[in-house]
């Protein structure tokens, strides 16, 4: 049924379709508005029985998420930015033990200083946290993979994160095609728990292991998680059979044919870029795309077979290594290792600041001629940070570098900074 | 289910890890001796029997009585329960009524009619016993019971000895001695009343007697030398109470005088106070603290109004007067004269100053040693003649019939293993249970159940039993005060508190064994554990 | 004469069983057949006041369960001794997630096993949360309060050793004053654990107005069974509190493990309580009146109380505090 709805609406009705069991709920901007969703649906009965626990913090929530997990039943929870790295130590937990929690990180920044806008520094700073990690790049795709991302996870008894950006998305008004509960029941199996917490069979869950196994017990779930690179694409393909469309898989490219430039990107932000390329393409560039989904497990072979014919890779990624540069961008080089490829990345839109189209025509242009450096950073004010910079080299006591910045660009800006959570 | 290797385990794997190799020192479950048992001059083993009562199972606990002492109802009024003065419980609240539970379960006994097990086979071996006193009725039991032929050999007209001749009937009743003697005859003893032994040697020779146990008792009153005119009447104790078991009462008179501080004083006091004596005044030379009575027979003949002249002699007696000497107590607790003097109407005076033994019967036998008038045995209760054997008031010792019925025991065991050309030699005695063994948090608050008294103007005036038995409620209560000093009491403690699940527990009355296995010595069940019942021990590497 | 029916037992219920009571009225720990919960093997130090706590209340737990239950353990040793890759001692559905999350994760499984009842698809099972006090008292606290708040279907135990034991005994939120810890060492001029810091989570509780909250010791072993039944058939938050010896930590003699408990309720330095809905219900009354120092003296985390010269004017601080809570509670009433 097509509907014009909110992304956060959309995908609590997806979650909400798969019947989930239990739902813990903290509010954290920007996923909030799917769990005010789900709280709605619990308790107008429209989602029925199924728990709703108003818990005390996302440490809490994830800890929860790993009980019920852990005691059978098909659990899932939604957080961003602070709050998941508030969760992280029960994070890893959960993957440790194997649990297939679904959770929506609605992605944000992550501070200091402190912003709720958009950009993948949340999840990304969990990608070795065990969980499986999808980016959605529509409210379409971000209904869709959470249907998918229950079938994936109790299936390899792994978590996983279904990442949608923070209001481009979820605060986004869309049309979307809902499936049916029994779309969505043909799609979906029951739960059934690899181990389970049963008086009939009362084993130990979450042993202390030591030298002796830790080793192999961590083997497994790379071996595991690297098992998800197989089902992926069949789970896709049983998705377009009973939904009628594409929705999901590894990687995707787009006017990828005989690009000599590909741009490297994942999440909504893949839409602008698309809309770039189709100008650029018209104009006579010979450029493409390559949007990646999956991001762990990484698939390798996926983006090596992608990109392996292009002269150079662009990959521009909402999230900073701090100290390195990218972190997709370092993954996507992983994938190229030993081909002649030169690799840009491009640190773009972190903290929300929007990614422009006329930034990216300029941007890709630069890149063709091989004129940007290998980290660049869109749209970075130059003024501003050497103004800073001159600051701290003149002055000891240079006070906060955020608000020394906030005064230089104005009050305007600074007044938005202000609307924290 | 498929479980994640090495994140989820199988329940209760840890059996795998058998944590006993961390153990330096071992508990082991031991048998303390209880201070009751130690003190118990019949040998009883108290705590054994009070076990079976605590259950209410009131027969068990006295056939485990009985094992020891077929007297249990004469017991259970006449013994001076040292027991009680050793039980632990006296420094938690007040000692167990041992005695009391004893005459529960011996007047149990006669009311249901409770009959000793005949033994299963004969001996072919015939054992003469000389009395049927507490010593020889024991002696005659425990022979009895080992199979052997047994003669009683009574002097008098009835049996009980000094139990029947001694003792008031107030404090003892002689149907419950009828019925008790009656018990051991009909587990197979002959009684020969009226059967005075003069020759041992004849007498074992006539009946063919393979050995002999001699209890004769200490019938005769001690005199002492009062000047006395001729109308003064003085008898001795002795004869006084055995007068009381024929059909004529002693004469004593309005105004009675008792010398001497025994229990025979206490009860020739009380008897002439039932008699109808206005004045029962006992004289003695030293002070209550002394007096070789027993402090609650002396409270009870106070109660009775029997009057006590403490440290006082009689110097003379005349007719209807006595006079007496006040003493003094020296730097060493002697008693010295005074000079002060004091005159008493008496009517007659009392002499209970002791007993001897006839030991006519031993003239001619050859090795017999006698001194201090009584017959010397060795640590097996023989004498100096192989295969005579003697114990009670004839031997020395103290003089109670609780010790009487020990060496009744003790002689049969010795006799029994004379026969068959053994010797017997008692098992080692277990160290005793003493009150630091113990932890007693674990007992309950409850005080002594106090046996009802005869109203006291029955007791001045009747001859009915003083100190009544408690019944069925209260005797039970009183059992279960017993802390089982030393002996595993089945309370489930060790089993609870080991930290390890190291404690098998075998079920009732099988107690528990030690899971070696993963007990890692920590010690809990040793500390835990209120009767003393468990020790540890190093381990031997 | 002094009548009393025969209602004695001779050790009542002071001991673990007793012959003479009928059966009924015996303990859980008493039974033959007990569940051992917690089985041996397990790798806890001798006389392990902790190994003890959690089988008497997890067996008590799944007796009044019918043997339908599930654990959540918070790291700890209690978690460390019993599951140590590849043996586990517990013979109970367990889980082990974190050291603060416990009491979240006994939520998660109560709302699993909600809904798995509500479709019919599981019995009614209920779930026990347990840890050490770091795990309780500290680290735990919000996920603790959190349950609480929203009355979750959990009975959450905690086992107070008064320190972090299973890193080398640190202080804890539960260290009492005056004790020696690593964190505290007994040098300087206010030697071990200060005085009016810490916080006593049953009072806590209590605040909380959860349907039931208790103390228990290991040395009351049928007072901790009977609150464990009672927490049991309640429904909602539940919380209890025991105190359990850690010979290690305290520096006891491994079989004194029980007789300091005891000393500690006896004292009155530990007030052994149930309140319901924030209300105090009920004590176990002190049987034996002592004072501190008979608590205080087998123990080395106290010994620079009493060497090299007696801090008197500490133990009489000490002394205030169990006669404050001996007035608090009650705890001389019913004697």
């Amino acid at each position: 049924m097509l509907k014009q709805i909110e992304g956060s609406r959309a995908v609590a009705e997806a979650v909400a379709l798969c019947r989930p069991e239990v739902i813990c709920a903290y509010p954290i901007s920007p996923q909030t508005h799917i769990v005010e969703a789900l709280g709605e649906f619990v308790k107008d009965g429209t989602l029925a029985p199924c728990e709703f626990i108003n818990v005390e913090s996302e440490f809490a929530a994830m800890s929860v998420a790993i009980g019920s997990s852990a005691a059978g039943a098909r659990t899932y929870t939604a957080t961003a930015s602070q709050g998941l790295l508030f969760m992280a130590e029960a994070v890893y937990n959960a993957s440790g033990l194997g649990l297939p929690i679904v959770m929506t990180v609605a992605n944000r920044a992550i501070g200091a200083p402190i912003n709720i806008w958009n950009d993948h520094s949340d999840a990304l700073s969990q990608r070795d946290s065990g969980w499986l990690q999808i980016f959605a790049e529509t409210n379409q795709e971000a209904l869709d993979l959470h249907i998918q991302a229950f079938r994936l996870a109790e299936e390899l008894s792994l978590p996983i994160m279904v990442c949608m950006d923070g209001f481009i998305l979820t605060h986004a008004y869309e049309r979307v095609d809902m499936p049916t509960q029994a779309q969505v029941d043909a799609y979906l199996p029951k739960y059934e728990p690899r181990q389970v917490l049963d008086p009939a069979e009362p084993v130990s869950i979450g042993a202390m292991v030591g030298p002796e196994a830790f080793m192999e017990v961590r083997y497994l779930a790379h071996a595991k998680q690297m098992e998800a690179l197989k089902l992926i694409p069949g789970y896709a393909a049983e998705f377009r059979e009973v939904f009628g469309r594409d929705s999901g898989g590894l990687t995707h490219t787009y006017k990828a044919d005989d690009a000599e430039t590909m741009v490297v990107a994942m999440g909504s932000l893949l839409g602008t870029i698309k809309d770039v390329i189709d100008e650029m393409r018209a104009a006579g560039h010979k450029i493409g795309v390559l949007g990646i989904t999956l991001f762990r497990p990484f698939p390798i072979a996926q983006v090596r077979e992608a990109l392996h014919g292009a002269q150079r890779v662009v990959v521009l990624e909402k999230s900073l290594a701090v100290g390195l540069g990218g972190i997709l961008a370092t993954n996507v080089r992983m994938a190229l290792s030993a081909l002649p490829i030169d690799v840009y990345t491009v640190v773009a839109g972190i903290g929300g600041r929007p990614i422009t189209m006329r930034s990216l025509h300029a941007l890709f242009r630069e890149a063709e001629r091989d004129d940007i450096d290998p980290v660049t950073f869109l749209d970075l004010n130059h003024d501003v940070v050497d103004k800073q910079l001159a600051r701290e080299r003149s002055t000891r006591r240079s006070g906060p570098a955020a608000e020394a910045i906030l005064r230089d660009i104005g009050v305007v800006a600074a007044k938005v900074a202000q609307e924290v959570r | 289910m498929d479980k994640p290797f090495a994140i989820t385990l199988d329940p209760g794997s840890s059996l795998a890890n058998k944590t006993g190799s961390w153990r330096t020192f071992r508990p082991v479950y031991v048998d303390r001796l209880p201070p009751c048992n130690a003190a118990c001059p019949a040998g009883e083993n108290i705590q054994g029997w009070l076990y079976h009562a605590e259950s209410g199972d009131y027969e068990q606990a006295w056939r485990a009585l009985t094992e020891n002492n077929p007297l249990p109802a004469i017991m259970g009024r006449v013994c001076y329960h040292p027991c009680q003065g050793a039980c632990n419980r006296q420094f938690v609240d007040s000692a167990v009524g041992i005695n009391a539970v004893e005459r529960f379960l011996g007047d149990e006994a006669i009311r249901h009619g409770w009959a000793f097990e005949k033994p299963g086979k004969s001996s072919g071996k015939r054992v003469l016993v000389v009395g049927a006193g507490p010593s020889g009725l024991s002696a005659a039991y425990h022979l009895a019971r080992q199979g052997h032929a047994v003669e009683i050999h009574e002097a008098g007209p009835m049996a009980g000895g000094m139990m029947r001749f001694g003792i008031p009937k107030y404090r003892l009743p002689r149907d419950v001695i009828d019925a008790e003697v009656r018990r051991i005859v009909d587990l197979g003893v002959t009684l020969k009343l009226d059967t005075k032994v003069a020759n041992i040697a004849e007498a074992m020779q006539a009946g063919r007697f393979d050995a002999a146990f001699l209890a004769v008792g200490a019938h005769i009153g001690k005199r002492a030398f009062i000047p006395a005119a001729d109308a003064t009447r003085i008898v001795d104790a002795v004869s006084v109470l055995r007068s009381m078991e024929g059909e004529e009462k002693p004469m004593l008179g309005r105004r009675v005088v008792v010398y001497g501080g025994g229990n025979t004083a206490i009860d020739v006091a009380r008897t002439a106070k039932r008699l109808g004596a206005e004045e029962a005044i006992i004289v003695y030379r030293r002070t209550r603290e002394k007096a070789p009575a027993h402090d609650s027979e002396i409270e009870e003949a106070l109660q009775e109004g029997v009057m006590v002249k403490w440290l006082s002699t009689i110097k003379q007696a005349a007719e209807g007067e006595i006079t007496i000497e006040k003493m003094a107590l020296d730097d060493k607790g002697f008693p010295q004269p005074t000079g002060e003097f004091e005159n008493l109407a008496a009517d007659s005076v009392v002499l209970a100053l002791g007993q001897d033994v006839d030991l006519g019967l031993l003239e001619g036998v050859p090795g017999l040693e006698v001194k201090d008038g009584v017959v010397q045995v060795g640590p097996n209760m023989m004498t100096g003649h192989a295969g005579i054997f003697a114990g009670g008031d004839m031997v020395p010792s103290e003089r109670t019939v609780t010790v009487a019925v020990g060496h009744g025991k003790k002689a049969a065991r010795h006799i029994d293993a004379w026969l068959a050309g053994a010797s017997y030699a008692p098992p080692p005695k277990h160290e005793v249970a003493t009150f630091d063994k113990l932890n007693p948090w674990y007992y309950s608050e409850a005080p002594l159940q106090v046996r009802p008294v005869l109203d006291i103007i029955r007791r001045q005036s009747t001859f009915e039993e003083v100190v009544q038995g408690l019944d069925e409620n209260n005797a039970l209560f009183e059992a279960r005060r017993c802390l089982s000093c030393g002996n595993c009491f089945e309370c489930d403690n060790c089993y609870g508190v080991c930290p390890d699940n190291a404690v098998i527990k075998l079920g009732p009355g099988k107690r528990f064994r030690f899971n070696y296995d993963y007990c890692k010595g920590c010690g809990i069940c040793v500390t835990e554990c209120p009767c003393g019942a468990i020790r540890m021990v190093p381990e031997e590497n | 004469m002094s009548f009393q029916p025969v209602k004695f037992y001779q050790t009542g219920t002071f001991t673990v069983g007793n012959r003479l009571l009928p059966p009924e009225e015996r303990s859980v720990q008493a039974q033959t057949k007990r569940f051992n919960s917690i089985n041996s093997g397990h790798r806890a130090c001798q006389g392990c006041g902790e190994a003890l706590g959690a089988r008497y209340a997890v067996d008590a737990a799944m007796e009044a369960a019918n043997g339908q239950l599930i654990c959540a353990n918070a790291t700890g040793c209690l978690e460390v001794f019993s599951t140590p890759y590849p043996e586990t001692s517990w013979q109970v559905p367990w889980i082990h997630s974190l050291f603060g999350n416990t009491a979240a994760v006994a939520t998660g499984i109560a709302a699993a096993l909600k809904v798995k009842q509500l479709k019919g698809e599981r019995r009614d099972i209920r779930v026990v949360a347990q840890g050490g006090d770091g795990g309780t008292t500290d680290i735990g606290f919000g996920c603790l309060s959190g349950m609480f708040e929203r009355n979750d279907d959990v009975l959450y135990i905690c086992y107070d050793n008064g320190g972090y034991m299973n890193t080398g005994i640190q202080r804890s939120s539960a260290t009492p004053p005056a004790a020696r810890t690593a964190t505290t060492l007994a040098v300087g001029d206010e030697p071990g654990n200060l005085f009016g810091q810490g916080k006593f989570v049953p009072a806590i509780a209590m605040a909380h107005e959860i349907p039931y909250v208790a103390t228990a010791t290991v040395a009351d072993l049928r007072d901790l069974e009977a609150k464990v039944r009672r927490a049991m058939a309640i429904r909602g938050a539940r919380y209890l509190h025991i105190l359990v010896p850690c010979p290690l930590g305290w520096g006891t003699a491994s079989h004194e493990t029980i007789r300091i408990a005891r000393l500690a309720k006896e004292t009155g330095i530990f007030p052994v309580f149930e309140a319901e809905h924030g209300e105090l219900k009920s004590v176990l009354a002190i049987r034996r009146p002592l004072p501190v120092e008979d608590y205080l003296k087998p123990q080395k985390r106290y010994a620079h109380l009493f060497a090299p010269k007696a801090r008197l004017e500490v133990i009489a601080r000490l002394q205030q505090l169990a006669d404050r809570n001996i007035r608090r509670y009650g705890l001389l009433e019913g004697n």
